[in-house]
């Protein structure tokens, strides 16, 4: 069997690391944020939270029966379920369950099989099935509702959970504002960025302690994502811990996101909120470590991934401060991620014994 | 010594120690030697002997074609039983003309060649001539003749010769065994080399993980004051012949060009040694320290067989296999190549044999690309593996070349590196061969034009010629009847 | 309204005619394809694609009358060229079993008719009349016109074998690479 040996090249060894296993770092990295938050918001959160990850997990299926590609080996990577999960995490926690269902058709068969399947997206299926629902049903998006923590008293249980989630129907008077549409909502009024942090934080301007403490422990109306900015931390340090992501993108974006916050606060504080509320509010961790590093959909090379990170954070700040949305990140990670081919082609490494251009290096002293 | 850092490079699991402390052992001579007319890069030897004939041990058996070629010797005293093609040690399991002996079991040299008493007395090209006749070739795994190299000196001013100790590959210890048990003949052959290149320092570079080789070398080299062995960090491939460069002197060598042309040429400790036992007792290179390892093996050791000994003689004498290995290959585990079979030969450039398990290889199928960018960030040339390997996938080669396929050295970091398990390297080596074959077809494309326009032209002039011939002869016959009236 | 339509129609009818004028005035006369195709061909006119030379089997091609893989001596890699330059796409993957080949006489039968002299598109073959006739195998780039011409058939056409010079690792095969896996030791892998 001379010929056979000659289909297989080398290298006759292997890193332990494979695709699902990093798929499952990055649900383990999610697991502490998102058990708390489930906790906090109770079981319409849960019930929603079920919803979209089956939901994705069934789309992709569908997806790949449609396409005649193998669907257990597929599924089995687990990037369906990451897409779902990230999905529910920027939901409003209390959203009928159509919305999860609606965002899990966005997401697998528009955003991510359209293009190819894994690898071959350009824009981020949660994001864009984020994008898409936002812009779709700006009302049931953007009905927040203040945490009732499981087994306490005001907490709905399984089956009123199932009304809400499954009938749709909301209890009045529990929607409560998110700290930038509070904020954003209160400018347009005219009360200045540091009266209404005042008042949403009941503390003092100059001491923003507690301030920080509520939006970093999560005890406050938001997402699955965006409540305990904490945890999130914690998960994204673990995956920089196992080498899953680099310090790159996070870095860069929250850095840009907390310089521009404070430049601009210090200019006029009446106007700009500070650097530190903006990166503990709204999904800007969690976008951070977990959306924005995505790896189909972010650069190759680390200066790409730096210029990348900038792009978001500074889009997230843009779109906070001046546009219509209180928050930004979804959308800033979606325009990043069209210049993301173009970032790479511009940011190609120096190859070794060439100039930058591509010439070879000159020979300089030897004959 | 100041070392530089080189770029990207991974950290395999090395399992060195299945034959780092297995001293040297020497193979019983075996049934049949079969030794290859090719065993290097450049021209194939030519054939001297026949069928029958009595050869000694050294004795030339087939005579280098031209400056890029070697001689063979015959590794042992016998007759040559056979000259026939048989399985190349190549992936391609390709035949090749091949010279089989039959060992005689006396094991006698024959007329050697006259040691020189005083190798730093007699001139560069004395030396060289040697190290051609006595057919040494990079014995890192490269094969290039040494003699070739050796004549860098002429062209280039040489500053370091550089002596590549590294030995980055995982399970590779040969050489590590060789600086332990042979540091005397490793340095008495570097300073050789050294003086015939014109180079007043030697640097030896060996890899961190071999500390009694470290400590062995220095000893051996303090009495010599142009003489460094230096610690360079375990990476691989540290032991690439331009990253070793890199980390020694800060220098990228330029694309397309030679470390000759940065004053540095580089060689593996055991053509040094090889070149010891040429210059000091006239002894060509016959045998070589083979690492006969992976977990499938029973006892892996570190053996020196003659050259031409089959590889199933090896792994006999490393006690047969412990269970069925899944992949049977030659020289490291990341660079090497599987075998077509155990039927085929040692060479001058089997650094190792390997009979690796499933669970060593840690194979799978391929998934597809996320784009995660792990072989951007460990390429050691500073590629982008996965943009180059999807032009390939398209078949679009010219882009990838333009990409910078042509300067990948094929080190495997990429496809070791990857979580999808694609194998990129063997994308770019088929698409270097593809680019190869391409520009050979091209080049006889093109002159077989000119043929054609040549003979075209030559039949336009044969027929002008005729009709010239037909025009010029009712004149002749006119002039005549004038003449003659 | 009225003004809204108008004015859209006359401003469509102004470019349109624009770009008709254009179309006349800058249209380019002769056909610079056909001269490039041409290029790519090898130029032994040697006939093996069903056309005189290869300057028709350009023009044909240019037509969209042949198709990219016409050309036997120029192989996978012309016909890859051909492809690339015409925007076709072409599945060659069967065009490797197509090996290129070259002549080579067979002495026994070999009368010293010199046919096959003349006929050599590049001068190839060595002789004279009624000596033996030898093909030069560096220059032979199997056209097949000698071996077409040979009155006893001595002329065989050889397949260029794959040498360790010239054999390249294959395409990785996607389909095979996500199969599993199988062991390709034969004899003598048995636990000892």
């Amino acid at each position: 069997m001379i010929g056979e040996s000659a289909t297989r090249s080398g290298p006759f060894a292997h890193t332990a690391n494979t695709v699902q296993r990093t798929m499952f770092m990055v649900l383990l990295a999610l697991t502490p944020a998102t058990l708390f938050n489930l906790y906090l918001f109770g079981w319409p959160a849960i019930l929603l939270f079920a919803v979209t990850v089956g939901a994705c997990v069934v789309a992709e299926a569908a997806c790949l029966v449609l396409a005649g590609k193998p669907v257990s080996a597929t599924l089995s990577d687990g990037s369906a379920i990451l897409t779902g999960w990230l999905l529910a995490m920027t939901l409003p926690p209390w959203a009928p369950w159509w919305i999860g269902v609606l965002g899990a058709m966005f997401a697998m068969p528009l955003a991510k099989h359209a293009f190819g399947g894994l690898g071959q997206n350009l824009f981020n299926p949660a994001m864009v099935a984020r994008v898409a629902l936002l812009v779709s049903f700006p009302v049931v998006m953007t009905a927040w509702v203040a945490p009732h923590p499981l087994f306490t008293t005001g907490s709905p249980t399984l089956n009123e959970a199932m009304t809400i989630t499954f009938a749709g129907e909301t209890p009045d008077g529990v929607t409560a504002a998110t700290a930038l549409g509070y904020v954003k909502t209160e400018l347009s009024r005219g009360v200045p960025v540091s009266e209404s942090l005042q008042v949403y934080g009941r503390s003092s301007v100059l001491t923003y302690a507690p301030d920080l403490m509520d939006l970093a422990t999560g005890f406050k109306p938001g997402s699955l994502g965006e409540t305990s900015a904490g945890l999130i931390l914690l998960g994204g340090i673990f995956l920089l811990w196992r080498r899953v992501i680099t310090w790159h993108i996070p870095v860069m974006m929250i850095g840009t996101l907390f310089v521009m916050g404070t430049l601009f606060n210090a200019f006029d504080p009446t106007r700009f909120a500070p650097g530190f509320f903006h990166i503990l509010s709204g999904s800007a961790i969690l976008g951070a470590f977990f959306i924005a590093t995505d790896y189909v959909t972010s650069p190759v090379t680390h200066k790409g991934q730096l210029v990348f990170g900038f792009g978001v954070g500074l889009l997230t700040w843009v779109i906070r401060t001046f546009a219509g949305y209180p928050e930004g990140m979804a959308f800033a990670v979606l325009l990043m991620n069209s210049l993301t081919p173009i970032i790479d082609q511009y940011t190609r490494p120096r190859m070794f014994g060439r100039t930058r251009k591509g010439d070879p290096l000159p020979v300089e002293g030897q004959q | 010594m100041k070392l530089f850092p080189i770029r990207g490079g991974i950290h395999p699991q090395y399992r060195k120690e299945l034959t780092g402390d297995c001293a040297i052992e020497a193979l019983p001579l075996p049934s049949r030697l079969y030794i290859p007319l090719q065993q290097h890069i450049g021209v194939p030897a030519e054939v001297l002997v026949r069928e029958g004939d009595l050869v000694s041990k050294g004795q030339v058996i087939a005579r280098r074609q031209g400056p890029v070629s070697v001689n063979q010797h015959a590794p042992t005293s016998g007759r040559v039983a056979a000259v026939t093609e048989i399985s190349a040690p190549h992936p391609s399991g390709l035949h090749q003309p091949t010279i089989v002996i039959e060992p005689d079991g006396a094991d006698a040299w024959g007329t050697l060649a006259e040691p020189i008493a005083d190798p730093f007395a007699v001139d560069a090209q004395t030396i060289e001539a040697r190290v051609a006749e006595c057919g040494i070739v990079g014995m890192g795994g490269a094969g290039f003749p040494s003699a070739v190299k050796l004549n860098l000196g002429i062209r280039h001013r040489i500053e370091t010769l550089l002596i590549n100790g590294a030995e980055c590959e995982p399970y590779l210890t040969c050489d590590d065994r060789v600086m332990r048990e042979h540091a005397d003949e490793v340095i008495d052959g570097a300073r050789i080399m050294a003086h015939a290149l014109g180079a007043p320092k030697i640097v030896v570079a060996i890899e961190e993980n071999k500390p009694q080789a470290l400590a062995i070398m220095t000893a051996a080299a303090q009495a010599h004051t142009n003489m460094e062995v230096v610690a360079v960090p375990t990476k691989y491939p540290m032991g690439s012949e331009r990253h070793l460069t890199l980390a020694i002197t800060g220098r990228e060598t330029p694309a397309r060009k030679l470390t000759a042309d940065l004053g540095v040429v580089v060689h593996n400790v055991a053509t040094a040694r090889a070149v010891h036992h040429a210059v000091r007792h006239g002894h060509p290179l016959v045998a070589r320290v083979v690492t006969v390892s992976g977990q499938a093996l029973r006892t892996p050791k570190n053996v020196e067989a003659p050259i031409g000994a089959t590889v199933s003689d090896l792994i006999a004498f490393c006690g047969g296999f412990a269970q069925r290995p899944e992949r049977l290959v030659q020289g490291g585990p990341m660079m090497g190549a599987l075998l077509p079979g155990t039927d085929v030969p040692v060479v001058k450039s089997t650094s190792g044999i390997l009979a690796l398990t499933a669970a060593e290889i840690n194979d799978r199928p391929a998934d597809p690309c996320v784009r995660c960018g792990s072989c951007v960030a460990i390429c050691a040339c500073g590629l982008v593996p996965v943009e180059i390997a999807a032009h390939i996938r398209h078949d679009d080669l010219d882009g990838a070349a333009r990409l910078g396929l042509m300067d990948c050295v094929s080190c495997g970091s990429c496809s070791w590196v990857c979580p999808s398990h694609i194998p990129l390297v063997h994308y770019f080596n088929y698409a270097k061969g593809a680019l190869n074959a391409q520009e050979r077809e091209r080049r006889k494309s093109e002159r077989t034009k000119t043929l054609v326009e040549a003979r075209a032209a030559r039949v336009e002039r044969l027929a002008a010629q005729r009709a010239a011939n037909l025009t010029r002869k009712p004149k002749a016959a006119v002039g005549a009847d004038e003449v003659g009236a | 309204m009225l003004l809204a339509v108008g004015s859209l129609t006359a401003i469509g009818l102004g470019l349109g005619g624009l770009l008709g004028i254009a179309g006349r005035l800058l249209a380019v006369e002769e056909n610079p394809l056909e001269a490039e195709l041409q290029a790519l061909l090898p130029g032994s006119q040697c006939g093996q694609c069903g056309f005189v030379g290869c300057a028709q089997a350009a023009a044909a091609l240019a037509r969209g009358e042949a198709a990219v893989t016409l050309c036997p001596p120029g192989g996978k890699a012309v016909a890859e060229q051909l492809a690339k330059r015409l925007g076709v796409r072409v599945d060659l993957s069967a065009h490797t079993k197509r090996v290129p080949a070259y002549a080579q006489i067979v002495e026994e039968l070999c009368i010293g008719c010199t046919r096959c002299l003349k006929e050599c598109s590049v001068d190839g073959i060595v002789g004279a009349n009624k000596l033996m006739h030898t093909v030069v195998s560096e220059v032979c780039h199997g056209c097949g016109k000698c071996a077409a011409v040979c009155p006893t058939h001595a002329i065989r056409m050889i397949e260029i074998p794959d040498t360790l010079a010239t054999w390249h690792w294959p395409k990785p095969d996607a389909a095979a690479l996500s199969r599993s896996r199988r062991s390709h030791i034969e004899s003598g892998m048995t636990p000892a």
